[in-house]
This record gives structure tokens, sequence and C-alpha cells, in this order.
């Protein structure tokens, strides 16, 4: 044995004194107030460093105290309500790919085509008169004749449309307001897509502006969704589906519309 | 508006249009082709023939059929060079593909099932019980009994022959994502999302003590070892998204072997008839595992993304087990293991036709494996446009058929895996894909909602079953041939029959 140990000597020959557990535990249970003082009268850089320290070994006891926790803890899923919108395994992690809902209001849609009314998001729309509607052309050689009328707002004109004879035709609907596509919104999926459109179903102001194609705002117009992928519950893909317009096509240079779903 | 005049565009008459005769099909009066067989494994059969060139398959048929020496006819199909003869060699294949009736030809057959499925044709029974999504749904592999996972957190089990609800299974916290029967028909086990198996009495519909825990996820897929390797039945794989496999005893309850080393969830596990156990994860490897021991024997690489399922050449035979289209019924374990044990040496030849692994991933393709023998994949088959996330080989083994987000199914040559055809029709994305028992249909369901069945023969839709509100999430083909029962999201079971 070394030279220098006469306290561990001691210690094996004679024991501990008859208090020290007690000793150690107070003088363990004070440690907190002596660290703290300790702490508090620290500053500069050994303030840095001890704190920096002090951190760390927090951390690890946080740590340790959660590991001893896991083992009584309630593990969530036990009390968790279950969620709604079971998907299989190979959908779990996927992204959740918005899609149309299946069509089972096709039966409502078509009553509602035979009443001739919708429940559409526009309502109301200002009536148009003729006279904002149609321009009058002159004619003839003398620009006296005044029965040709322009049609002043975006039309659509349906494919294979041959103009007729000059002499015949009443009502001119100029090249640069026809359409062929509109920009329709899914409103549950909220996604916007440019589908062709297939026909002008109704203009609420005149029924000659629906036979002639004019596309005003409030005009449900049929457009083709064929590239959506709707299917009905007889697993028909459902390529015409009506929408109603929500801009000023004359004003704005292209149509904007709302699917009726 | 008022009537429109028409103007007829001037069309000018085209003189110098031949009349094209109609395409020679029929070969002149005593024309004669000198053909020889093939058996799939390669082995010439006979000596080559001198056969006329309008040689119908029927004729073929008899004809290998008295080459063969076998005492009853067998049916086989017949094919040259990836084309199938269907209407007569000269048809098919001289004017089909161009040949010369100078060349020998090889003509490959391939013996197809002596019975025939009656294909589905009709909704036999839609059955409401559910109050979430059907995901899973599985026939038991006599084609008795029929159990169904959802998302209400039970599990069903129906009466076939009423086609009424038998059972309802309650026990699980969460969704249940997967339902398997023991080879033996005896226990069904349930996976869910709550982390937990459950084993269930099939014929009591009573839960066999409390459920197995271990995984610290979901449990994404599960697999019985296979009748023939092990009479009891006893043992079954479960894979889960905590990345780790592991091997149970159903009758100790408790985990024989945990397979640790994917780092990603595994999505799917495969019981080979060869003792190996193959588990495919999103960590895009594919590791081959050894049953008995539980040591990692290779992984599979190539696939660069997600790998989503998995299937076997042998996957009929080793779901089937001692179960054949006759529907015989067996009085011992040890008579039903004798007969799961001949069907498998039948299946595989007495072990002379290797099982051979396909897998589909997130990157689009299909891999061929045959991890018996090497890490080295057959083909890499590419084509499908979107992930594939469902497979199937046909209970024969000669046809793999796959199914993706991209609207088709495709089927492959089980064997080299080239591309034989792409099946479209649906107008939403392919979720399963399952064949009848004859391998002479396939069935998929879909996004959108129907069902439909495809001829492989003629490459063409079969029928076409819609009736479901929403998407189908999973679809089952009696392994007795006799029905397909589908669920999905709109909580409804149908069962279609012919």
């Amino acid at each position: 044995m070394p030279q220098g140990d006469y306290i561990d000597e001691s210690i094996k020959k004679h024991g501990r004194r008859l208090d020290h557990e007690e000793r150690k535990r107070k003088k363990e249970a004070r440690e907190v107030h002596s660290r703290s003082a300790h702490a508090q009268k620290l500053h500069g850089l050994k303030a840095k460093l001890y704190n920096k320290k002090r951190h760390n070994e927090k951390i690890q006891m946080k740590k340790t105290i959660k590991m001893h926790e896991e083992r009584n803890n309630k593990h969530k899923s036990d009390d968790q309500p279950v969620q709604e919108g079971a998907v299989p395994t190979y959908l779990l992690d996927r992204e959740n790919q918005s899609r149309a809902k299946v069509l089972s209001n096709m039966i409502k849609q078509k009553r509602k085509e035979k009443a001739g009314k919708w429940s559409v998001p526009l309502p109301k729309v200002k009536g148009m008169d003729e006279a904002e509607v149609f321009k009058v052309l002159k004619t003839g050689k003398r620009k006296t004749k005044q029965w040709k009328r322009v049609v002043t707002k975006a039309t659509f004109v349906g494919e294979g449309f041959t103009r007729k004879p000059p002499k015949y035709e009443r009502f001119v609907r100029p090249m640069a307001l026809r359409y062929k596509k509109a920009h329709v919104t899914h409103p549950e999926l909220g996604a916007t897509f440019c589908l062709p459109i297939l026909g002008v179903k109704k203009n609420p102001s005149s029924p000659m502006y629906t036979q002639l194609g004019v596309i005003t705002k409030g005009t449900i117009i049929e457009v083709n969704v064929s590239e959506l992928g709707l299917v009905t519950q007889s697993g028909k893909v459902v390529w015409g589906k009506y929408a109603q317009v929500t801009n000023n096509p004359e004003n704005d240079g292209c149509i904007n519309a709302v699917l009726l779903v | 508006m008022g009537g429109e005049t028409k103007y007829h565009p001037y069309v000018k008459p085209n003189r110098y249009k031949k009349n094209d005769p109609a395409p020679r099909v029929v070969p002149p009066v005593g024309t004669t082709v000198v053909a020889q067989f093939k058996s799939p494994e390669g082995d010439v059969c006979g000596p080559p023939l001198n056969l006329p060139a309008d040689v119908t398959p029927e004729q073929l048929a008899l004809l290998l059929n008295n080459l063969l020496e076998n005492e009853d006819p067998l049916p086989y199909s017949f094919l040259v060079d990836d084309t199938e003869i269907k209407t007569d060699l000269h048809l098919d294949i001289i004017h089909g593909l161009n040949r010369s009736t100078e060349d020998q030809i090889t003509i490959l057959y391939r013996p197809q099932a002596i019975f025939r499925v009656r294909a589905v044709t009709r909704c036999s029974a839609s059955l409401t019980g559910h109050t979430e999504a059907i995901l899973s749904v599985c026939f038991s592999p006599d084609g008795t009994q029929l159990a169904t996972g959802s998302g209400d957190t039970t599990v069903r089990i129906w009466d076939l022959t009423t086609e009424t609800p038998q059972f309802t299974l309650e026990g699980h916290k969460n969704w249940v994502q997967i339902v398997a029967w023991s080879p033996d028909c005896e226990i069904l086990a349930s996976g869910s999302m709550d982390n937990t198996i459950r084993l269930w009495n099939p014929k009591t519909g009573k839960a066999m003590g409390e459920p197995l825990r271990a995984h610290s996820q979901v449990i994404t897929s599960i697999a019985w070892e296979p009748m023939h390797a092990n009479a009891s039945c006893n043992r079954f794989a479960s894979a889960s998204r905590d990345g780790t496999v592991r091997i149970w005893d159903a009758t100790l309850r408790k985990v024989l072997l945990t397979l640790a080393g994917h780092t990603a969830p595994v999505m799917s596990v495969k019981w080979g008839g060869e003792g190996l156990i193959y588990s495919g994860s999103r960590d895009k490897t594919i590791k081959v595992w050894d049953a008995i021991t539980g040591k990692l024997v290779r992984t599979l690489e190539g696939h660069a993304h997600w790998v989503n399922h998995l299937t076997l050449s042998t996957d009929f035979i080793l779901r089937t087990g001692p179960h054949d289209h006759t529907g015989k019924r067996f009085a011992t374990k040890e008579e039903a293991h004798a007969a799961a044990l001949a069907r498998y040496a039948a299946a595989t030849h007495d072990g002379a036709r290797k099982e051979r692994l396909a897998s589909c991933s997130d990157d689009f393709t299909i891999f061929l494996w045959e991890p018996s023998t090497g890490k080295k994949s057959l083909t890499r088959m590419t084509g499908h446009q979107q992930p594939v996330t469902h497979l199937s080989f046909s209970p024969d083994g000669a046809t793999l058929a796959s199914a993706s987000f991209d609207k088709s199914v495709k089927l492959w040559d089980g064997l080299s895996g080239t591309f034989l055809t792409t099946l479209r029709g649906h107008v939403g994305a392919v979720f399963q894909v399952c064949w009848s028992s004859d391998s002479r249909q396939v069935l998929s369901g879909s996004r959108d909602s129907t069902l439909k069945t495809w001829d492989v023969k003629n490459r063409k839709l079969r029928h076409e079953l819609p009736g479901h509100a929403d998407e189908v999430y999973s679809v089952d083909w009696s392994p007795a041939g006799d029905r397909v029962a589908s669920g999905g999201k709109d909580r409804v079971l149908k069962i279609w029959r012919h």
C-alpha cells in the first residue's frame, strides 16, 4: 500500500464515522445550492464554459429521465381515436393525389337539365340588352342598310361551322372573339384545368344568345372533362359537364368558369 | 340561325387507286412446313415434322399428345417467337410473322390447365357491414371462406354458401391492413395499424389469445410458411413499416426470429417454397433470408426507388397447398402434407424449375430474379409510365401481370420477362391484379371504381364489372375459381360470379 493512503487505511481499519451516510446525503442535497452559488459567482469566459458544460449535462439528464419514463408511458396509438379515410398499405405515405369524387349526383343534374334551372355559383347576373351585345353593321354600297349585327361579346362557335353567304348572314361572330377553351376550376379539388368547350348550354340573358353561342358572365357552358378521369356509378367515363362562367370574357380575353358538381 | 347550307368540297377522284387484293391467308394446297416441338424448358420433343401449313392448334395438340404418349389428352397452347397460334399455323405465323415455309419452325408448347374457370359476369352479392373502407380481401386456400380487413378496425368473415356475414372479429385498435389465411385454413392472421398481429379461429370467430406485439409500426404484409415445407402450418412471417421482418410461431405465440437489415419500411414479404424468405422494402432493396436460421442470404439490388410488391412464380401453389381444382378434402394433416408435397413437386418439376421472384417499384420498372442461384437479375422490364404497385404471376408461372398507376395492366412472359401486351381500358390507376386459377383470365381492380376481366389468349377485355361506388382497393379470385371478391373505399364487399 502506498505511503500517502492514510485515509483509506484508516477507513479500512476503523470504519467510517457513524453519521457518514447521513452527512453524505445532506451534502448531496445541498449540492444544487452550492452549484447555483458557484454559477452565479462566475463571469466571463469561465462562466461561458461552465454554462456550456452544465447545459450538456442537463440534456443528458433529460434524456435519461425520458428513457425511464418510456416504460410507464401510455402509448399514443392506444388511446388515439381511429382516423377516417383508411387507405391500403400501398397508398400509405404517398402524396394525397387530389381526385374528383364519383359523380353520384348525375341523376340530379339530369333532372335539373329538364327544368332548365341550376343552383349555380352566380345566381344573378346583369342582363344584357341587345344594344350592348350587338353592334349595327352598315352594309350596302352606300352603307344605308342596317340589318346586319356584329356580336361584341365572346362567342363559342362549334367545330365545322361555315359562315353563311353574306346575303343571309344576319349575325356576324368575329373571329377574334371566338373561344375554344375555358379555364375551369373544380370547386372540390381547388384545381383549375384548361378544358375544351363543347357548347353553350344557357345564356341567362336571352335564348337567342344561347343559340348564337354568346358567352357572358353567368353563362352555363358545357366543357369536356374527359382528362379529369371522372367516372359515373356505372363505370362510364364522364366527358361533358357544365360550368358557369365567372368573369367577363370580352374584357379579360379568357374564359374562367366553375364546374357545377 | 335557320337551316344551314351545306357546302360539299370537291373531291378529286383518284383514278390510280388500285384494287388491293384481299390478303391471302389460304395457303396453296399441299404446302407443308417443317416444324419442331420444344418444351418450355427448352427440351426438343420428337423429330422435326412435316406438317401441312394450315394445321390448327387442336390438330397440333392431338399430335403432341401422341408424341408425349400422354394417357389422357392434355390441352396445350403453341407459340412461335412469343406469338400464339390461334387459328392456324399459316395465318398466324407464316402470314402474320412473315416466315418462310422453307425454314424449320420451332413451336414452343405450353401445357394449359385441364379445367376452365368460367368468367365472372355479374355481381351476386353486395355485402354491407364494414363502416370504413375495405383494405384487404382474401379467400381461404381451399376457396370456401372469405375474410376482409377494414379501416373500421374489424375483420369480417363471410359465409360463402349463403353470401351473408358470418363473424365480426373485433379487437384491433386501428385499421386492419392485411389478412392472411394459414395454408391449412385453421388460423386467420390479421395485421393492423396498431402495430399488432392477431390470430383468429375462423370456425368459431373467436380471437386466439392476446394480440402479438413486437413490431413498433404498421404491419404491412403477412406470409405463412407453405404447407409442403411444414405440415403443422404454425409459422408465419410479418413485415412492418419499422423495417423488420419477424418470424412467429403461431402455437407458441412468440417471435422465433427477427430479420433486421432493411433501413426503410418493408412493404412485402413472401415465404418461398425453397426455404427462403423474401422481403422488399422502401430502401430499394430486396433481401433474401434463410427461413430456418434467419441469416441474410443475399441482397438483391437494382431498383432505383421503393420496392412495392413481390411475387413468386410458385405463389399459387404455395398459397393453395394441397387444394386443387377438384375440391378434394383431406382427413388428416399428413395426407394434406403429402398432397401439398406432390403438387409442389409437380409444379417445380421436382425442383428442376427454380423459383423466380418478380418485384415492382416506384421507378416504373419490374425486375425478374432467380434468388436461389444468384443476385443478378434475369431481366429488367420497362414500359410502365407510372409507379407499378402490384404484380401477380399466373398460377402456371408462365405469365406475369403488373398493375400500375398509369391506368394499364401489362402482361410479361414469366420465364424470359419479355413484354407481351398492354391491357388498356381503365380510366384510373390500377391498384391490384389477380389471376383465375386456370391462368386464362386476369382480373384488375382500379381507382375508377370498376373491375375488369381480361382474356389472356386474345389479350382483350373480357368483361367490365362496374358496381362499386368508389375506388376498389383489393380484389381476390377464389382459388376454387367460382367467385371473385372485391372491396374498396365504398365499404361494400362485392362478390362476383358467372
